[in-house]
């Protein structure tokens, strides 16, 4: 066997040396010294991450085909990287706090590993390979889950993430059974190879593997675990379900279905996908409306905010993997914001209720700017970020050019209308509500400060800066449009 | 050249934005001044050496020495949306004779305004203007906004800053905002650019939609030397080529007038607002709310002279349709006659300048429109261009005095000051100069370039030389009735209680002076060697009396006749209080009540717009949008809220159930591809 073939794995080896480096740190270094292991994992995790951003995207594959790195694979691991950065720093002032204190470093070592499991999702070409990927991104969120251990809604959250992604892994390997019975192999391309007619088998097994992966990425009907666990789970945690996990699962969601089913099965799959857009969209928002939770709100929110991403995958062209990309980052930093005003006032204060927030900018103004600032970018008011994720994500869409797109992009239309509403209650609280001010003036943690400015910059540059598009569309477009996602 | 000095040139005004607007109010109101005005400074420099390598240094990208041709230099140009391939916008510099111009006109009154506001923003107290910093943060925007517009590569760049002009316009003459007539002043002044700025974008939107392009260099130029070049040249093959495109295309006819035709009338529909063309000219004179400064560098020299650029930049498109240019003649040239009218019945000493700087820009305007290549080389062009200069420094300087005397007065009213010649001598010397200089006496700036201006347009067509040439007249006259009525007349009274009157501080008399010495001077600039309107030099190897040697005697001779004429009848009836005025307006009863009205246009729009469009459009419209849209919306909402309600059971809680409807999900799914697809 040819060993320098791990070296095409290098982001994930050099992911599982930072892992390491904290998990020995945690261990081995003396009791005095562990004050710092937040800050040894948020910079084990910085130099990682500028050293994928500085190694080139190459062409290559690994292990017969089973892994592959390229373009596109390397841009969405380095906006992951970015996301995940924001989270770490962002959650050093819980992680630090006299509850986790003991448990801390574990924090980190599940993180890590679930990261590199939606690496092994990103780059894998093997369904083998895939489903370790996928495992190794679920179930360690379990634990993570349950890290609040004090808190009731805590444990309830992580059992019911369990049980519920066991099933889901049950439902996806039985799709996988039923594509290795008709095909007789796990090998993306040699599934696209075999594959030449549609039968109800595999209608059957592409409806399971949609739902597999549509548990991570909580489409509807698939997504009843998250506003539970959403809410039960601690903030930092939450932040990292809602945006790193998804976008890991949009853009292996986007791999398999066309690499897999792409050729004969791109309209099968395409109506699908269609009927799934629209629910996810539409009951995501029409449950947003009634949250009065922050979290639990940003849950749904997210969930429809998924829906607006699946229209990427809708598009099935380098477009639409460039819109789909592009939307990731956005709203990795939106949604940020968002949970980072969250932890910071819940640090302080432990308030969770929209209804806390009332007159927040009378006490608060730089965070309650931030997190408008975020409110409005998810919702997709120009010149800010979400507003071009958005409109890039339509156009992709629609050039694939039929009548049901021009439909099903009108009906993301109108629930855009419909999310700017609970968006804009958010705001309302903040700055018109006239009630007494329920949190009064505090200075938040540096580290927090830090991940807001982070954040809000990228809101506010990736609105105007058109840079990070085009580098992203030239990862996504080059070597051959779509065939080497 | 680097593109580093033209890139500072635009990021300092917009950090001395940002910062003035963002930490300003923790400043002191000195430094606040202090910083803006410095940084202005600063980047008036850069202009210049921008403006002198561009124009002196004879740099192969600048100039074709061979041909004597000045060329157009994209610095740089950085895409900024990217639609696909050929649908990209992009933000860049572009150096060209008329940009390098425009530099230096914005600069340099920019940074007189920064100067002057030190001093006119406080009361003969020294106390600070309230919201001092904010001005200080609005001007830089604007500046910003004005140079990002010059230098735009293309004309979406162009659409997006002169909107942001429109923007930091609205800003400063809303400046006050506690005051109502300010308020609303503002509102005008947006309204009405906005509106003429729909037919700028849709002209934009036809003119691309044909050529596939946004940018300038596609529109009018070739690349010299290789299709990836960034230097370009005027090229007459171009703009015909983009002729033939027209009118190839599936529809070349719209309404009786080619699309081309129609796409640069939209265009100029946008000059027309920005430059206070009749009849969209009405937002100018109300525009005077905001602080003079501001009058004086946005509503005199800057801002009110985009849409004369926007002409001249895509000139050579107009070349192709001489109909368009004869419209521009038409409108210039009624617009001239009718403010210069105005201007000699108003008592506001601002509204009197506003009314003249409206009949300048149609000169500049009728300038552009009678320039043919086959009259002299398109002289009308360079005239434009070269009254654009010099009308730019003395309307500053009028404005600046005009500030200067309401700073001491209190008052925008003539009656309120006469006789002030002996309180404030500079302002009174500085003054006179401006009024020389706009006048059209030799050897003043406003003499040379109207001189070009009158003998390109009597190359074009007699009817309008008269025409003009009686506007210039009455410019003398109006300019001459103000300069006495307010420094002479009958001596000054000051009320009790009262100080008398003087001069300013430092920060407000040097601009005034320096703007009078440029206002001297201006008219030897050898504009025919600097700006053609295809980059040919008119003349080679200029010296300080090149404009003096060529002048047209002709010409010159008359127009110079009737100045001293008007300013004769102008100091019989005005020098002394005599009853001569007060009997020319009996005389003509009906004439001075529409002048001094405006010719009732306010009256006009109102009555349009309240009772028009108001009541027969709007109040249906308002109908509509209430019951059928707010009903619809209304609907929705009561819907959304209805099955929110009603589905909220899905979200049980129950673990069991969220599996089961897992599963449900999958089958359905599944079961109900499989009916469309197999059955």
């Amino acid at each position: 066997m040819d060993y320098s073939q791990f070296l095409v794995m290098h982001r994930e080896i050099a992911l599982l040396a930072v892992f390491l480096v904290v998990f020995l740190y945690d261990i081995f270094m003396p009791k005095r010294a562990l004050g710092a292991t937040s800050w040894v994992a948020v910079g084990a995790f910085a130099l990682f991450t500028a050293y994928s951003f500085l190694m080139p995207g190459t062409n290559e594959t690994a292990f017969a085909g089973m892994y592959v790195s390229s373009g596109a694979c390397a841009a969405i691991k380095n906006i992951l990287n970015v996301g995940v950065l924001i989270v770490l720093i962002q959650a050093t002032k819980w992680a630090d706090s006299d509850l986790q204190i003991m448990r801390r470093g574990e924090f980190y070592e599940l993180l890590l590993i679930t990261l590199f499991g939606m690496y092994l999702m990103i780059s894998g070409r093997h369904f083998l390979i895939f489903l370790i990927g996928l495992e190794t991104a679920s179930l360690p969120l379990a634990a993570m889950v349950a890290f609040d251990k004090q808190r009731y809604e805590s444990h309830e959250a992580a059992v019911k993430y369990m049980l519920t992604a066991v099933f889901s892994s049950a439902i996806f390997m039985m799709g996988l059974s039923f594509v290795y019975g008709l095909t007789g192999t796990l090998y993306f391309s040699g599934i696209a190879d075999k594959l030449s007619e549609a039968s109800p088998l595999l209608i059957c097994a592409l409806a399971f593997v949609i739902a597999g992966i549509g548990f991570k990425l909580s489409l509807v009907p698939f997504h009843l675990w998250t506003a539970d666990v959403y809410q039960g789970a601690p903030t930092s945690v939450t932040a990292y379900f809602s945006v790193i996990s998804k976008g890991a699962a949009a853009f292996a969601f986007m791999v398999v279905l066309a690499q897999c089913f792409g050729a004969f099965y791109a309209d099968v799959w395409e109506w699908m996908l269609y009927a799934l857009i629209i629910l996810t969209i539409t009951v995501g928002n029409i449950f947003a409306i009634r949250q009065k939770n922050m979290k639990r709100f940003l849950a749904f929110s997210s969930i429809s905010q998924a829906g607006y991403i699946m229209l990427g995958v809708e598009a099935d062209s380098a477009v639409g993997l460039t819109a789909l990309m592009f939307y990731v980052l956005v709203y990795i930093f939106s949604n940020l914001a968002a949970f980072g005003v969250i932890g910071a006032i819940e640090n302080k204060t432990g308030k969770v209720e929209m209804t806390d927030y009332n007159g927040l900018s009378r006490t608060n103004p730089w965070l309650a700017f931030a997190m408008m600032l975020a409110m409005f970018s998810l919702a997709g008011i120009p010149p800010f970020a979400g507003f071009f994720s958005k409109f890039f994500i339509f156009t992709g869409c629609l050039s694939q050019g039929s009548v049901a797109i021009y439909i099903l992009v009108l009906i993301a239309l109108i629930n855009t209308i419909i999310s700017l509403y609970y968006y804009l209650l958010v705001v309302k609280a903040m700055y018109i509500s006239p009630e007494e001010p329920q949190i009064a003036n505090f200075r938040s943690a540096c580290p927090e400060r830090i991940g807001l400015w982070i954040c809000v910059l990228g809101i506010i540059a990736l609105g105007i800066v058109s840079f990070f598009y085009d580098s992203i569309y030239t990862a996504a477009s080059t070597a051959g449009i779509f065939a080497s996602l | 050249m680097s593109p580093v000095i033209p890139l500072l040139i635009l990021v300092i005004p917009l950090a001395m934005f940002l910062f003035l607007g963002l930490c300003g109010h923790k400043m002191s109101h000195r430094w606040a001044g202090i910083l803006g005005t410095t940084g202005m400074g600063v980047t008036m420099v850069l202009a210049y050496i921008t403006a002198f390598t561009y124009f002196f240094s004879g740099d192969p990208s600048f100039i074709d020495a061979d041909t004597h041709t000045r060329l157009q230099a994209i610095l740089f140009n950085q895409d900024w949306l990217n639609f696909y391939d050929k649908l990209v916008i992009r933000l860049g510099f572009l150096l060209d004779p008329i940009a390098a111009l425009l530099l230096v006109v914005i600069t340099t009154i920019s940074f007189m305004v920064h100067l002057y506001s030190n001093g006119y923003m406080r009361d003969h107290h020294g106390v600070w203007e309230k919201g001092f910093q904010r001005f200080y943060a609005f001007l830089s925007l604007f500046s910003f906004s004005m140079l990002g517009l010059v230098v735009a590569t293309n004309i979406f760049q162009m659409y997006i800053f002169w909107e942001l002009v429109g923007a930091s316009s609205y800003l400063l003459i809303g400046f006050y905002y506690t005051k109502p007539s300010a308020v609303s002043a503002s509102k005008k002044a947006f309204i009405v650019t906005r509106f003429a700025d729909l037919g700028f974008l849709i002209g934009i939107l036809i003119l691309s939609y044909y050529t596939g392009s946004f940018d300038f260099t596609d529109f009018t130029s070739a690349p010299v030397g290789g299709p990836d070049s960034t230097v370009y040249r005027i090229d007459p093959a171009t703009p015909s080529h983009i002729l033939s495109v027209f009118q190839n295309s599936a529809a070349p006819i719209f309404m009786g007038g080619s699309v081309l035709t129609w796409a640069l009338v939209l265009i100029f529909m946008g000059g027309m607002g920005k430059s206070a063309m009749m009849p969209l000219h009405i937002w100018l004179p109300d525009a005077m709310e905001g602080p003079t400064p501001v009058s004086a560098l946005i509503h005199a020299a800057t801002m009110v002279v985009a849409g004369v650029y926007l002409v001249a930049r895509l000139f050579p498109l107009y070349l192709m349709e001489p109909v368009a240019l004869d419209i521009v003649v038409v409108v210039g040239a009624i617009t001239a006659l009718y403010a210069a009218i105005v201007a000699c019945t108003q008592i506001d000493i601002k509204r009197v300048l506003a009314f003249s700087t409206i009949s300048q820009i149609a000169f500049m305007m009728v300038s552009l429109g009678v320039a043919r290549p086959e009259f002299h080389e398109g002289l009308g062009y360079m005239a434009g261009m070269f009254h654009l200069f010099t009308h730019a420094m003395f309307k500053a300087l009028l404005f600046l005095c005009a500030g200067a005397l309401i700073h001491a007065i209190g008052s925008n009213d003539y009656t309120a000051m006469h006789g002030l010649r002996k309180y404030m001598p500079v302002t009174h010397i500085t003054f006179l100069v401006g009024c020389l200089a706009i006048a059209g006496i030799i050897p003043f700036a406003g003499f040379f370039s109207k001189d070009e201006i009158l003998t390109a347009t009597g190359e074009y067509s007699t009817f309008w030389y008269i025409w003009m040439s009686a506007v210039a007249g009455l410019t003398a006259f109006y300019m001459f009735r103000l300069y006495y009525l307010i420094f002479w007349w009958k001596e000054h009274k000051v009320p009790e209680g009262h100080h008398t009157p003087h001069d300013q501080p430092w920060t407000m008399t040097l601009p005034l002076v320096i703007l009078a010495a440029i206002s001297c001077v201006a008219g030897f600039v050898p504009m025919g060697n600097l700006v053609t309107w295809n980059g040919v030099e008119e003349v080679t190897n200029p010296n300080f009396f090149t404009n003096l040697g060529n002048l047209n005697w002709g010409v010159a001779s008359v127009s110079l006749a009737v100045a001293i004429v008007a300013i004769v009848i102008a100091t019989i009836m005005y020098r002394k209080e005599n009853p001569l005025p007060a009997k020319m307006k009996a005389a003509l009863p009906h004439l001075w009540e529409w002048a001094h009205h405006r010719f009732y246009w306010d009256e006009l729009y109102q009555f349009i717009t309240h009772k028009i469009i108001f009541g027969c459009i709007c109040k249906p419209i308002a109908w509509f949008d209430r019951h059928i849209v707010d009903g619809t919306m209304n609907g929705m909402a009561y819907v959304t809220n209805k099955i929110s309600y009603a589905i909220r059971g899905f979200q049980s809680g129950r673990i069991q159930l969220y599996v089961l409807w897992y599963l449900i999900g999958a089958v359905v799914l599944a079961a109900v591809t499989m009916i469309c697809v197999l059955c």
